[in-house]
C-alpha cells in the first residue's frame, strides 16, 4: 500500500513527456539554425556571420524589413486608435455593427488581400489604374501597389486590428470613474482625453503596435506578392529564395540561417519590450466588468465620419473579396467584368478537375485538422507541468513552448528543414509530414496560452478535494481537471485550426510536389501567372475559411451559454 | 479508532523551517481545535496529515498506523488515508451538481447506485440542502457550497475530518450556524475532528481541546477551551484568545503598586514570589464605579454599542478597555463621557511574571 516518494509516478510521466515534446519540435530545430549559423567547420565563428551581414542582399533585407514592418506599425496604429476610439468613445450610428466589421479583416488572409490588390492597383494591368486611364483617360496610372507604400498600404489593411482590439478593448473596459472624477474636478473633455484617458490606454496602444510589427516583420505574402516585379524582399522573402532557387547549397542555406537568426533576434526585442510595457500598463484601473462610458457628440461630423467608415470598410473589404471572386470567374485575365467573360468552369475546374488544387484542399484541411488535435493534446499536457507541477526546471518548458510565439514562421520552417531532412537519421522532407512537425511547433504556443488560462482557473483545492475523496491522482485529473479545462482545449483547437487553413509562411517553404497547402497552391498559381485559377482558389479558401469562423463561433458561444 | 499522532514533526520551505520537532496527539472522536495566526503553519500541518505534503522529519499515525515516515521516505498517499476534508475556498467542484459532488466519494469508493443515491441523498438533507440536488455551484450562495463541501467530506463515513479555515469566507450570521452545525454533526456522527483556524471565537465554540501555535509554528498550550482562556500559559496565550487588557504591578517591600506609580494595587495579589509582574484580565473583567475605592482612571473614548458600552480607559498612563451592559449602566449611572474620572476593580486577573511590554500606551 505504502508509496515511495522517489518512485516513478504519473507526475514523473508527464513532465518527461513535457520535455520530450518540446525538446524534439521546438528546441532542437531551433538550436541547430544557431548551429548552422555560427559554426562553420567545427569552430565557432562571428567573422563570416559579419561578412554575410555585410553582403548587399541580407543588408538590404534587413533595411526593408525595418522599414516596411516600422511603416506598418505607424499607419496601423493610427489606424486601429483611430478607430478603436470611434466605436467605444463616439455616438457613431451602428457602432457595434461597425466594431465586428472592423474585425473582418483579421479573418482574411493578408496575401489573398494582396493577391486582389495586386490586381486592382498593379501599374499597367490593375483595374482601377486601368479604368483611370482608359475612360478618364489618365496618362499614369494613379497609384503603383508594387512600391513600399503599397506594401505598407495592404498590410496596414490586415493588421490594424491587433491595436484596435486591444485599444477598444481598453476603453471599454476603464473604470468611468476616473473620467468622471476628472470632469468634477472641472476638467473639459479634451483635456480628459489628454490627460488621463490616453495616458491610460497607452500601454494598449503600444502593445497593439509591437504585435503588428512582430507580424509584419515575418510576414511573407504580402512582400512576395507585391514585391517580386520591382525587387522588394524583406528577411522571409530573401529565406524562401535562399532554400528555393539554390537547391540546398551549404552557402545559401548558412546565408539563410544568418538571416533567421537575425529575424529570431529582433522578434526577441519586440516581445521583451512587449512584455515591459505590459507589465508597466498594470493599473488597477481597467476593472473586469462592461459599462457605458461618456460618448462625445460628434454632431456635424456624425454622418460624414460614418460614411468615412462605411466607406473604408467597402474598399478594403468588400472591394478587394469582390475581385477575388470576380477574376476568379473570368475566362481570360484581363478581360473587363461582363456577363459574357465570367463562367463557373474556373471554379469547377480546380475543385473537381485538377489534382494540384483539389490536393491542396485536402491537404490544408487535413494538416488543420492533425496539427490542432494533436497540438491541444500536447499542450494539456506542457501546460499542466507548467502552471501545476512543483518540478525543477518548468521555467524552461514554459520560454520553449512559448518560444514559436515571438519566432517567425520562416524560422520555424528552416529549422524543422535542417532537422529532418535525413542529417540526423530521419528524412520527411518534401513529404506532408515535415509541414506537420512544423504546424505543431509554430502553434504550441497557442495550446499553451490557451490551456493555461484554462488551468489556472482549476485551483489546486479542487484537485486536493478530489484526493481526499479518495480518487487516485489519474481519477483526479480525469474526473476534475479534464472536465475543467475542456472549453480551454476547444478554444485552443480552434486558434490553431483556423490559422494553418490559411498558412502560406510556413508551408512555402517545406512543400513538395504533391504537399501544397492552399496558400502554396493560390502563391504558386500567382507566380506561374495562373492568376484567373489562383483567384478562383482564394475565392474558395475565403469561402472555407468564413465558414469555418462562422460555425467555431456558434459552436463555442454555444458550449459557453450551456 | 481513528486517533491521530503526530511524533517530532519537521517542514521547512526552501531552507525556511515552518514546524520544528512538533508532536501533538488527537484523541478518537474528539474536535481539536488548531489555533494560530496566520503563516504559523497550522496549514501546513493539516497538508501533512492529509498527505498532500511530506514531512522533513517525523512520523505521523492515523489509527495506530504509520502514513508518513520521514525516515523511511514512505508515505501514503492521500486517497488511501480515509479522511474528509474541507478547503478554506470550498473546492466544490463547479462542473458537478449538489448531488455529484457529494456523491463523489463514494462513487470512487464504487458503492452500488442505489446505496450511493441513499447515502448521498441523506448527506444532502443532513446539510439542509434538499432540493437543491441539480443545482450547479454557480447557482448557490457561499453558505450553501460550504454546505455541499462539508456533506462531500462526510459521506462516505470517514474516521476523520480535516477542515481548514472552512468558515473564513462567510458572514458572521451564517458562520455562528454552521459552527454549530458543525459541532453537532460531529457528536452525531463520533468523527474525529482537526479544526484549523486563526478565530478564537470559533475555536472556542467548537472545540473539545485547543492547541494554540505561535507565528513560529510552537505550541504554547494545550487545553480544553475553559483552561486555556482562564489560565492562559503565558501573555502571547492570553492575547490570542481575546481582548487583553494588560497592567504593570510591582512589589515594594511586600506591598503592591501599579507600575512605578505611587498608587497602590487593590485587585488579587500574586501567587508567585518575584517583584515585577503583569497584570492580565479582559474588558468584561473590569468593574467600574463613578467613585470610592479602586485603581483611579480617566475615561478617554466612551461607545455606546446597543446591548453594550465599551470605555477606553487611562489608568496611569496604560489604556485599557472595558465594556459592561448598557442596562448596568444606566442602572448604576454609569454612562461616562470623555474625560470623566472613575474607579475601577477587577473581577479576576490572571498573572505574568516580568514586564510585558504594553503596547497601548498614552
Amino acid at each position: 500500500m505504502q508509496n515511495k516518494r522517489t518512485g516513478f509516478g504519473t507526475p514523473e510521466l508527464l513532465f518527461a513527456l513535457s520535455v520530450g515534446i518540446l525538446l524534439v519540435v521546438v528546441a532542437f530545430p531551433m538550436l541547430l539554425i544557431f548551429f548552422n549559423a555560427f559554426w562553420v567547420d567545427g569552430h565557432f565563428n562571428v567573422a563570416d556571420v559579419v561578412k554575410v551581414l555585410q553582403r548587399k542582399e541580407t543588408y538590404q533585407a534587413l533595411l526593408n524589413s525595418l522599414f516596411l514592418s516600422g511603416g506598418v506599425t505607424v499607419t496601423g496604429t493610427i489606424v486601429g486608435t483611430f478607430f478603436a476610439w470611434l466605436v467605444t468613445r463616439t455616438d457613431l450610428p451602428f457602432k457595434k455593427t461597425m466594431k465586428l466589421l472592423f474585425l473582418v479583416p483579421f479573418m482574411l488572409p493578408a496575401f489573398i488581400g494582396a493577391l486582389a490588390w495586386k490586381m486592382l492597383l498593379s501599374p499597367r494591368a490593375g483595374y482601377i489604374n486601368r479604368f483611370f486611364m482608359d475612360v478618364l483617360g489618365f496618362d499614369n496610372p494613379i497609384f503603383d501597389i508594387y512600391t513600399y507604400a503599397g506594401i505598407i498600404l495592404v498590410e496596414t489593411m490586415y493588421l490594424f486590428p491587433f491595436v484596435f482590439i486591444q485599444v477598444s478593448g481598453a476603453l471599454e473596459r476603464m473604470d468611468p470613474t476616473l473620467e468622471e472624477s476628472a470632469r468634477i474636478s472641472g476638467a473639459d473633455l479634451f483635456t480628459i482625453t489628454r490627460k488621463i484617458t490616453i495616458p491610460l490606454v497607452l500601454p494598449s496602444i503600444l502593445s497593439g503596435a509591437l504585435l503588428i510589427m512582430l507580424y509584419s516583420m515575418a510576414h511573407f505574402g504580402t512582400v512576395a506578392v507585391l514585391g517580386v516585379e520591382t525587387g522588394i524582399y524583406n528577411i522571409p522573402v530573401l529565406i524562401y529564395e535562399k532554400i528555393h532557387q539554390s537547391a540546398g547549397s551549404f552557402d545559401s542555406i548558412r546565408t539563410a540561417t544568418v538571416l533567421a537568426t537575425v529575424l529570431v533576434i529582433t522578434a526577441a526585442l519586440i516581445m521583451w519590450t512587449q512584455n515591459r510595457v505590459l507589465a508597466k500598463g498594470k493599473y488597477q484601473i481597467i476593472a473586469g466588468k462592461s459599462f457605458r462610458p461618456t460618448e462625445l457628440k460628434l454632431r456635424g461630423l456624425r454622418i460624414p465620419l460614418f460614411a468615412f467608415c462605411v466607406l473604408y470598410i467597402a474598399f478594403t473589404i468588400i472591394l478587394p473579396t469582390a475581385t477575388i471572386f470576380l477574376v476568379g470567374g473570368l475566362k481570360t485575365y484581363g478581360l473587363p467584368f461582363d456577363m459574357e467573360n465570367l463562367t463557373w468552369a474556373n471554379y469547377h475546374h480546380i475543385l473537381f478537375e485538377w489534382d494540384l488544387t483539389r490536393d491542396s484542399i485536402w491537404n490544408s484541411i487535413t494538416l488543420g485538422l492533425a496539427s490542432a488535435l494533436i497540438t491541444m493534446f500536447a499542450g494539456v499536457i506542457v501546460s499542466y507541468v507548467i502552471v501545476k507541477m512543483k518540478v525543477k526546471g518548468k521555467g524552461i518548458l514554459e520560454f520553449l513552448g512559448m518560444l514559436p510565439f515571438s519566432v517567425p514562421g520562416s524560422v520555424i520552417a528552416l529549422g524543422v528543414i535542417l532537422a529532418w531532412s535525413g542529417k540526423f537519421g530521419i528524412s520527411i522532407y518534401n513529404t506532408v509530414w515535415i509541414i506537420l512537425v512544423a504546424y505543431i511547433a509554430r502553434y504550441m504556443a497557442f495550446s499553451l496560452k490557451a490551456n493555461s488560462a484554462a488551468l489556472e482557473q482549476v485551483h489546486d483545492s479542487l484537485v486536493e478535494a478530489a484526493r481526499a475523496s479518495g480518487a487516485t491522482m489519474a481519477q483526479a485529473l480525469k474526473d476534475v481537471v479534464i472536465p475543467l479545462v475542456r472549453p480551454g482545449m476547444v478554444a485552443a483547437f480552434f486558434l490553431i485550426f483556423l490559422p494553418a487553413l490559411r498558412e502560406l509562411t510556413v508551408s512555402v517553404l517545406l512543400y513538395g510536389p504533391t504537399t501544397r497547402t492552399i496558400g502554396v497552391a493560390i502563391y504558386t498559381l500567382n507566380e506561374d501567372g495562373e492568376t484567373v485559377y489562383s483567384a478562383a482558389l482564394a475565392g474558395i479558401a475565403l469561402i472555407i475559411i468564413v465558414v469555418g469562423e462562422v460555425l467555431i463561433k456558434r459552436l463555442v458561444t454555444s458550449k459557453n451559454g450551456a | 479508532m481513528a486517533n491521530i499522532e503526530i511524533r517530532n514533526v519537521s517542514k521547512g520551505y526552501g531552507g525556511r523551517a515552518v514546524l520544528s520537532n512538533l508532536s501533538l496527539e488527537l484523541n478518537d472522536g474528539e474536535c481539536f481545535t488548531l489555533l494560530g495566526p496566520s503563516g504559523c503553519g497550522k496549514t501546513v500541518l493539516t497538508r501533512l496529515i492529509a498527505g498532500f505534503e511530506a514531512p522533513d522529519a517525523g512520523t505521523i499515525l492515523i489509527g495506530g498506523n504509520i502514513v508518513a515516515d520521514a525516515a523511511t521516505g514512505d508515505s501514503l498517499p492521500t486517497d488511501k488515508r480515509g479522511l474528509g476534508m474541507v478547503f478554506q475556498d470550498y473546492a466544490v467542484w463547479p462542473h458537478m451538481t449538489v448531488f455529484d459532488n457529494i456523491a463523489y466519494p463514494l462513487k470512487i469508493a464504487g458503492i452500488d447506485a442505489e446505496a450511493l443515491k441513499r447515502r448521498t441523498l441523506e448527506s444532502i438533507e443532513m446539510v439542509g440542502l434538499k432540493n437543491l440536488e441539480e443545482r450547479l455551484p454557480s447557482q448557490l450562495s457561499g453558505g450553501q457550497q460550504q454546505r455541499v463541501a462539508l456533506a462531500r467530506a462526510l459521506v462516505h463515513e470517514p474516521g476523520i475530518l480535516l477542515l481548514d479555515e472552512p468558515l473564513n469566507n462567510l458572514d458572521a450570521n451564517l458562520r455562528e450556524e454552521m459552527r454549530f452545525e458543525i459541532k453537532a454533526l460531529q457528536q452525531k456522527l463520533g468523527v474525529t475532528i482537526l479544526y484549523v483556524t486563526h478565530d478564537q471565537e470559533i475555536a472556542l465554540g467548537i472545540a473539545d481541546r485547543i492547541a494554540i501555535m505561535d507565528a513560529d509554528g510552537r505550541i504554547r498550550q494545550i487545553g480544553t477551551p475553559e483552561e486555556v482562556y482562564e489560565k492562559s500559559v503565558d501573555d502571547y496565550v492570553f492575547r490570542f484568545l481575546g481582548i487583553a487588557n494588560l497592567l504593570p504591578v510591582r512589589r515594594r517591600n511586600d506591598d503592591l503598586f501599579l507600575g512605578d506609580t505611587g498608587e497602590a494595587w487593590t485587585g488579587e495579589t500574586p501567587a508567585t514570589t518575584g517583584d515585577r509582574f503583569t497584570a492580565g484580565f479582559r474588558p468584561s473583567d473590569v468593574i467600574l464605579a463613578r467613585e470610592g475605592e479602586g485603581l483611579p482612571g480617566i475615561i478617554r473614548r466612551a461607545s455606546f454599542l446597543g446591548a453594550q458600552i465599551d470605555y477606553l480607559i487611562d489608568i496611569a498612563g496604560t489604556l485599557i478597555r472595558a465594556t459592561l451592559p448598557s442596562h448596568e449602566g444606566v442602572a448604576r449611572d454609569l454612562m461616562f463621557v470623555e474625560n470623566d474620572p472613575c474607579r475601577i476593580h477587577l473581577a479576576s486577573v490572571q498573572w505574568f511574571p516580568g514586564d510585558i511590554v504594553v503596547t497601548n500606551r498614552v
